[in-house]
């Protein structure tokens, strides 16, 4: 039961780009359209879901072991590159099309706050191994979804007419707003 | 002279909350209160000034190849320093900030100023530049927060304003309003610079 809590507060109440702000630099430069956008998610849900579990393993297995856990946002980081380096290299030898549909999305993923962000949460709320995975999954599959729903919506405002001054990032950061306001009726959810 | 310019560069001329979108993540998330936004500003600045400076006294012995993952070791160093002197001088900040400060390390303000101007500059340059751009995150994050502060909790710096008939626009300081004032702050700017160009 827990676990389904956990993962329907990282979809929907908590959503990481609407209300936690994480990731909104991949949010905002890649919803232009929504295939990419769906790439992006898809890329952002496999990296965060194995970045939480090692990230993790990290702090419990070596950090807190050694007692140097102030290291935590190096070790992370670094985590972090190295795996998305990792998954890039797998998927290139493994899976040939996949790796072209994600392509340069991967590298850009190191700096997608989410990812660290995940990574930092699951240790402040001392999740467990599952809890932890669940909730890396549930927040990129979050991620996933407010970002396609934004795109859906921005190639529709590309034929609107609005005033010249919000061209480009206001008015796509308005539609965002807009977008985290109907969030926010999730949040009698749970 | 070069160094004036190299200062002010990041304050006015490529701000890097308004005119570059950077760091955009901090910038909505803690502009809610002016105290947490002017917080987040020096600390970022606190960043950016260490992390220009390593960066363009190292950039020769660099491999260009890891040059990356270099720069992101840098700029976790500073983080981390900086995390602790917030934890030890300034609990309340702490506890404000929270997440979002060991995510100044994602902060693309910072490894874009690596990349783009500490690499190529010398270090005196580099630190101008890291200072410029600080300030200019930090006045951006101020006038944010400002707005979104006075409106939406009908305070400043947490003391009350208007009297008791003030109703404050709650939904300003919640992540809708967070969103909504960025865009706004940007159209604003952008439409003061169309009129002048």
């Amino acid at each position: 039961m827990k676990l389904i809590v956990i993962m329907l507060s990282a979809i929907f109440v908590n959503n990481f780009v609407l209300s936690r702000f994480l990731g909104i630099c991949p949010f905002l430069g890649v919803s232009k359209k929504v295939e990419t956008a769906l790439g992006m998610g898809l890329a952002v849900t496999f990296v965060m879901a194995l970045a939480s579990v090692m990230t993790w393993m990290v702090q419990y297995f070596i950090l807190v072991k050694l007692g140097i856990a102030y290291l935590q946002t190096a070790a992370f980081i670094l985590v972090i590159a190295g795996l998305v380096q990792f998954v890039e290299m797998v998927l290139k030898k493994t899976s040939p099309t996949l790796y072209q549909a994600l392509g340069v999305y991967l590298p850009l993923i190191t700096t997608n706050c989410a990812v660290l962000g995940v990574a930092i949460l699951n240790i402040e709320s001392n999740y467990n191994l599952v809890e932890t995975l669940i909730n890396g999954v549930g927040g990129a599959l979050g991620f996933t979804l407010a970002i396609v729903l934004f795109a859906g919506v921005r190639e529709r405002l590309e034929t609107s007419p609005y005033p010249k001054a919000l061209d480009g990032f206001p008015i796509a950061l308005i539609t965002a707003s807009l977008l985290s306001i109907a969030f926010f009726g999730f949040s009698g959810l749970l | 002279m070069k160094l004036w310019k190299d200062f002010t560069n990041g304050i006015v001329k490529e701000n890097p909350t308004f005119r570059l979108v950077l760091g955009t993540c901090p910038t909505m998330a803690v502009t809610t209160a002016v105290f947490n936004g002017i917080g987040m500003g020096i600390a970022a600045t606190a960043v950016l000034i260490g992390s220009n400076l390593i960066i363009s006294l190292i950039n020769k012995i660099v491999p260009s190849e890891v040059r990356i993952p270099i720069y992101v070791v840098v700029i976790a160093t500073f983080v981390g320093a900086v995390e602790m002197l917030i934890k030890a001088f300034s609990p309340a900040l702490d506890s404000a900030l929270g997440i979002f400060i060991p995510l100044i390390v994602v902060n693309c303000i910072i490894l874009a100023r690596a990349e783009s101007f500490a690499s190529k500059n010398p270090p005196l340059n580099s630190i101008m530049d890291g200072l410029g751009m600080g300030i200019g995150f930090t006045l951006a994050l101020t006038f944010m927060s400002s707005i979104r502060e006075i409106l939406g909790a009908g305070t400043f710096l947490g003391k009350t304003l208007f009297g008791a008939g003030f109703e404050p626009a709650l939904i300003l300081i919640l992540p809708p309003g967070g969103f909504l004032i960025f865009g706004l702050s940007i159209a604003l700017v952008n439409k003061l610079t169309a009129k002048k160009a």
